[in-house]
């Protein structure tokens, strides 16, 4: 069996493991702590189509997080609070329940990635990214302005939101619940990887010319990842904001975006498990490195630059070598 | 006489000052491989461009079997029936050569997000013969960048057979492949052209006026002669213009 493929068993397993063991040892905390980077994890997997196979530097993606989470919010508040979000042209009520919220979510980020996209795929490179910044400065400004659902201070979801048949109150139920949606997004990428859409979308990175002459257009191929990639990760939004039962102007800062994307390059860039690793080292060292040091983000910093300098493929890179061309 | 496959009627492209391409008109027909020479930065690169929709001209229009192709993109060119092939290689370099031929044979039909791409058998058809006939057969599994330079060009010609085009546009297939290469590639258009006519450019004369049907000539962006080979090699203007005591036979 190839290196990577063990390698990814094995983190899949230690996700299954570690909680498994804080339910039987009683550990709630540490379950929590699983369940935020299984969440992270997912906002990673979403980028990391983007990044990873499209070759898009995105620094926007904490638009499509923060879009996730107010559409949980949103959603939650309105149910919490006995009102509807209109009444006209026809009643839309806010709900508890996780599936419809989700079903919100992966839409309302989809649309907003396929309008931003749009807009910013005319460009590439340094404007790419900056295109992409300046979107998520945009609703972050937007959310601490927009008084109606708690402008700077966001607002709390008093219960966690239901699933038909679980107890989302229950740490291990929840988990259970992100851990398959993990397991699920992970999935629907290596598909997308291994079909015509993910060759192509590999060799426009590569070569856009070479794709541009065998009749398909590099644009149209990046704009279908980007939007796959801003659903996934406004998926993994509404999940955080139920993880927390709270959602603020936070999820759309440039600093989630540029968390997302540590978690990419810090497990490897195009690896299909890489930011599924970074999300777990980050959450290992946010957790224990800032009992020792309140600078921790210092010592991340230098991880990073290492990781950029010497070791392009990430940790997964290090660990299990270059990636290999399939067949 | 029977329509000609490609028509291209009056290109014309200026780059700033420069004109490298002045009222460029010829055609490519059935069966034939057209050859396109002349000296460095005559603009033969320019007109390939201008053909395939790789860049505007500032005038002219381009015909495919009687389809006006003038105001479609590369892509949309390329699925119109264009085979192309680079001066320098365009190719997924960290892709194995298996891969670059599939997406070839994608036809550019991308948008399947859920099939494995390498297990359709399909495709795999079509990328594996295209790769046995330029002789790649046994490197479809080699990463892209390992190829030789040569290899390289093979490849390049394989991706264009697998889209089986109506017409091929070459530049410059047999740039330093040596002299085996060479051969082997000579040997490979020369069947090629009953499939679907070339428009070759090239600079190896030995090459060019062993396979060309009809030669035109490239200079300073203008057509200044197409003929027979036969022709060209008498073509006064060609000879003091161009091909000087090299072609003499
Ligand atoms: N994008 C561009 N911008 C400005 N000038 C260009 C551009 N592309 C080509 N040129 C110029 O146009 C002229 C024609 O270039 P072109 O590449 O078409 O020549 P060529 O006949 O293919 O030459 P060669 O035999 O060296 O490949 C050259 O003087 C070149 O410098
Ligand atoms: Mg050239």
């Amino acid at each position: 069996m190839r290196r990577e493929t063990l390698l990814n068993a094995a983190i899949l397993a230690g996700f299954l493991a570690l909680p498994l063991w804080a339910w039987m040892a009683d550990e709630p905390f540490i379950i929590t702590l699983t369940t935020r980077a299984a969440i992270l994890a997912l906002a990673g997997v979403g980028l990391n189509l983007a990044l990873g196979l499209g070759g898009l530097v995105s620094l926007g993606h904490a638009a499509f997080f923060g879009i996730g989470g107010y559409a949980m919010g949103v959603l939650a508040f309105h149910a919490q609070t006995y009102t509807p979000l209109t009444e006209a042209p026809f009643l839309i009520e806010g709900t508890k329940s996780m599936p419809v919220i989700w079903l919100v979510a992966l839409i309302t980020s989809a649309l907003a990635a396929l309008v931003i996209g749009a807009l910013s795929l005319r460009t590439s490179g340094v404007y790419f990214i900056m295109i992409t910044l300046a979107f998520g400065q945009m609703f972050y400004f937007f959310m601490i302005s927009w008084p109606a659902y708690g402008g700077e201070d966001g607002m709390s979801i008093y219960l966690r939101n239901g699933f038909p048949g679980l107890n989302t109150l229950d740490p291990i139920q929840f988990y259970a619940l992100c851990f398959v949606l993990l397991a699920g997004a992970l999935w629907l990428v290596s598909r997308i990887q291994h079909s015509a859409f993910g060759l192509a979308l590999a060799a426009a990175r590569q070569s856009p010319m070479r794709v541009t002459s065998v009749g398909i257009r590099p644009r149209s191929l990046h704009l279908l990842a980007f939007t796959l990639s801003g659903a996934i990760t406004g998926l993994a939004g509404a999940l955080f904001a139920d993880l927390n039962r709270f959602v603020s102007p936070t999820m759309f800062s440039w600093q989630t975006s540029g968390e997302i994307m540590v978690f990419v390059i810090l497990g490897g860039v195009g690896r299909l498990l890489g930011p599924v690793l970074g999300a777990a080292i980050f959450i290992a060292m946010e957790h224990w490195l800032d009992g020792v040091s309140d600078y921790w983000h210092i010592y991340l910093g230098a991880i990073l630059l290492g990781m950029v300098l010497f070791a392009r493929g990430g940790l997964i890179g290090l660990i299990a070598g270059r990636e290999v061309a399939h067949d | 006489m029977t329509e000609p496959v490609l028509q291209v009627r009056g290109v014309s492209k200026s780059f700033g000052a420069l004109t490298a391409n002045e009222d460029v008109s010829l055609d490519l027909r059935p069966g034939e491989i057209h050859a396109l020479i002349g000296p460095n930065g005559a603009g033969k690169s320019t007109l390939i461009a201008a053909i395939s929709g790789a860049l505007t001209p500032d005038a002219g229009t381009v015909h495919l079997a009687g389809r006006d192709l003038t105001g479609l993109d590369m892509a949309a060119r390329a699925r119109a029936g264009l085979g192309r092939t680079f001066q320098i290689s365009a190719l997924a370099m960290e892709m194995s050569v298996l891969q670059n031929a599939t997406l070839g044979a994608l036809g550019g039909q991308a948008f399947r997000l859920f099939r494995p791409v390498m297990r359709d058998a399909g495709l795999r058809q079509v990328a594996q013969s295209a790769l046995a006939r330029v002789g790649l057969q046994g490197h479809a599994r080699t990463r892209t960048a390992d190829l030789s330079h040569g290899q390289r060009r093979q490849l390049e010609v394989a991706i264009a057979l697998t889209l089986a085009p109506r017409a091929f546009l070459m530049d410059e297939p047999m740039a330093g492949l040596g002299l085996e290469g060479t051969a082997r590639m000579t040997g490979l258009l020369d069947a090629l052209r009953v499939e679907a006519p070339i428009l070759l450019v090239e600079h190896d004369m030995d090459a060019v006026f062993r396979l060309a049907d009809r030669i035109s000539v490239l200079v300073y962006g203008r057509i200044i002669a197409t003929g027979t080979p036969a022709e060209i090699r008498q073509n006064p203007d060609v000879r003091r213009a161009y091909l000087g005591e090299e072609a003499s036979p």
